[in-house]
């Protein structure tokens, strides 16, 4: 096999996706086309209504497109903006129920899970409760969980939008150091544009009602920055203004 | 405006001049992760606070406060004793209350009838659970059953299942199946409609993140279904519990022969015929007070268990 077919069939393939829920309902997704490479790291960003998370939905399968295809290296993990654990399991049994669905024998599971939760530093916390941790805390079990799934593409829905900003500063550092080291595919949905100019390699801006990609922005070089960084700052005005540029469109 | 085709006027930008910030920092990445780790347990520690213990002295004044109850009936119902507002054959005092069951005690019939009530109820009640699950997750999923059985099961549900018990003595005589179709009529219908509407209650992101995680078919009922539908189903358990419980009692004291042996419905059966009021009170007594050890042992603390470990407690 050639490299470049090899690399065709890791990547995320959206080609020509439009997605109506209803027959003659708006159209929520305008013929999107969008190919992501493995391992890279793209931000969607856009207002209400520009159906980023409906295309995380397609992707995650959750849902069909009405037309276009959908091509992934094999079903994506998932993150909501709720860290969705199970609230009768211990954090500790959540990574394991990820693994136990994937098929991990059951004297594997322990070890794993505690591997996977010292990932996102919290091996002490295994046997807590999902109401006992913080918010922060709780999506850093989901991102263990998700890990947990290995998945060759995670698929995150504004996973940081709950949280105060010091803990998403964390997660932010958290979020890219994981993505480097396990090279992970990450989609990313956000309204907070900064924060996508803080994560990503590529950040999207969609436009709303129909849902399109209207511009990209490629962001080359080292993958960590701070947000509080006069590039980020710069970029994110940049693409805030056309930003608001759409969303003015809509008055 | 372009039809989604971005690539063409995308602006590429470079890092160059944040990458000098960053050198630092990439300098050694041992240390920045090391001091990420802390930062965030520093962070944990303040935004969580320790398991709060129940203290000991609150237990036991929450298991004591019961009796209060208790004494309170035992001295209005001494009252009107002492009154000699009715004759004792209608209303017995607590004293020949407690010498009638003292009686059956001596006789070996109340331990008897007490064990062997409580095994019906539990064997009926398991039998019960068995097929109560699978109606109660069928119904639950599938809306099409549901608008064909629901209707059914709310039926039967309403209905006092010791109107069963005439039809279950001509199919079965005066026979265990008898007692335990009664009790199963009248502990099913609850089992699955507390399921389904524990299935209803779920809410959605769990069913989502369950079938995201991989879950399908009886994996998902099994680790994802079944535990974020349990309290509605464990409501529905103690309600099953309850029917079973007072089914098997009107299903004692109708169905009375020797070869079913002793149990408490017929205890008070025998009050009855007897015209014995405190041997009639005394069973009673101890109907309800068997309900009242099964919730306190068992549901009870299952219950309480179950909201404490999802954090559902009101402090």
């Amino acid at each position: 096999m050639t490299l470049t077919s090899d690399v065709q069939a890791e990547s995320v393939i959206i080609r020509d996706v439009t997605k109506q829920f209803t027959p003659d309902g708006p159209i929520v997704l305008d013929n999107v086309s969008l190919d992501v490479r493995p391992g890279e790291f793209v931000s969607l960003v856009g207002a209400s209504g520009c159906g980023k998370s409906t295309l995380l939905n397609l992707l995650a399968g959750l849902d069909t497109p009405t037309r276009g295809t959908i091509q992934t290296p094999g079903p994506p993990a998932l993150m909501f903006q709720e860290a969705a654990l199970m609230p009768w399991l211990t954090a500790g049994k959540n990574v394991e129920l990820a693994l136990l669905l994937r098929g991990v024998p059951r004297r594997e599971r322990r070890p794993r899970a505690q591997e996977l939760l010292a990932t996102v530093h919290l091996e002490r916390a295994y046997d807590q409760r999902p109401h006992e941790l913080s918010g922060g805390m709780r999506q850093r079990v989901a991102i263990a969980r998700a890990l947990a799934q290995q998945r060759t593409v995670l698929l995150m829905d504004e996973p940081f939008a709950a949280l105060d900003a010091i803990t998403r500063d964390l997660l932010h550092e958290e979020l890219t150091r994981i993505w480097l080291e396990t090279g992970i595919t990450v989609i990313f949905v956000t309204h907070n544009v900064r924060e996508a100019v803080r994560l990503s390699q590529r950040v999207l801006l969609m436009s709303s009602r129909p849902g399109r990609i209207i511009r990209e922005w490629t962001i080359g070089g080292e993958e960590t920055r701070r947000i509080d960084s006069p590039f980020v700052a710069e970029l994110a005005s940049q693409i805030t203004d056309d930003l608001r540029e759409e969303i003015r469109r809509h008055a | 405006m372009p039809n989604s085709t971005p690539a063409q006027d995308a602006t590429a930008v470079t890092i160059d001049d944040v990458r000098l910030a960053d050198v630092a920092r990439q300098m050694d990445k041992r240390t920045q992760v090391d001091d990420l780790g802390q930062l965030e347990a520093g962070l944990d520690a303040l935004e969580t606070h320790g398991r709060q213990k129940a203290k000991i002295r609150h237990t036991i004044a929450r298991l004591l406060s019961p009796l209060i109850a208790i004494v309170a009936v035992l001295i209005i119902w001494q009252v009107i004793i002492t009154l000699q507002w009715q004759p004792d054959y209608v209303i017995p005092a607590p004293q020949q209350v407690w010498d009638a069951i003292s009686a059956q005690a001596e006789q070996q019939i109340l331990w008897a009838a007490t064990l062997n009530s409580i095994r019906r109820a539990l064997q009926g009640f398991a039998i019960a659970l068995i097929i109560a699950t699978p109606i109660g997750v069928a119904l639950g999923l599938n809306k099409t059953l549901r608008a064909i059985f629901g209707p059914l099961l709310t039926g039967l549900q309403q209905l006092p299942s010791v109107a069963w018990v005439p039809a279950a003595i001509i199919w079965f005589g005066l026979s265990d199946a008898t007692i335990y179709t009664v009790v199963l009529l009248g502990a099913v219908p609850s089992i699955s409609k507390g399921l389904i509407s524990g299935i209803d209650q779920i809410p959605t992101i769990y069913l989502r993140a369950g079938k995201v995680l991989g879950a399908r078919g009886y994996l998902s009922i099994r680790h994802i279904l079944l535990p974020a539908a349990w309290p509605g189903y464990l409501s529905g358990l103690e309600q099953g519990w309850a029917f079973a419980w007072r089914s098997l009692m009107a299903a004692e004291l109708i169905a009375v022969s020797p070869a079913l042996g002793p149990g408490l419905g017929q205890m008070l059966d025998t009050g009855r015929s007897l015209g014995d009021m405190a041997l009639v009170l005394g069973s009673i007594i101890v109907i309800m007070a068997v309900g009242v050890l099964v919730e306190r042992v068992v549901f009870a603390p299952v219950r309480q268990r179950t909201l404490r470990n999802r954090g559902l407690l009101t402090a």
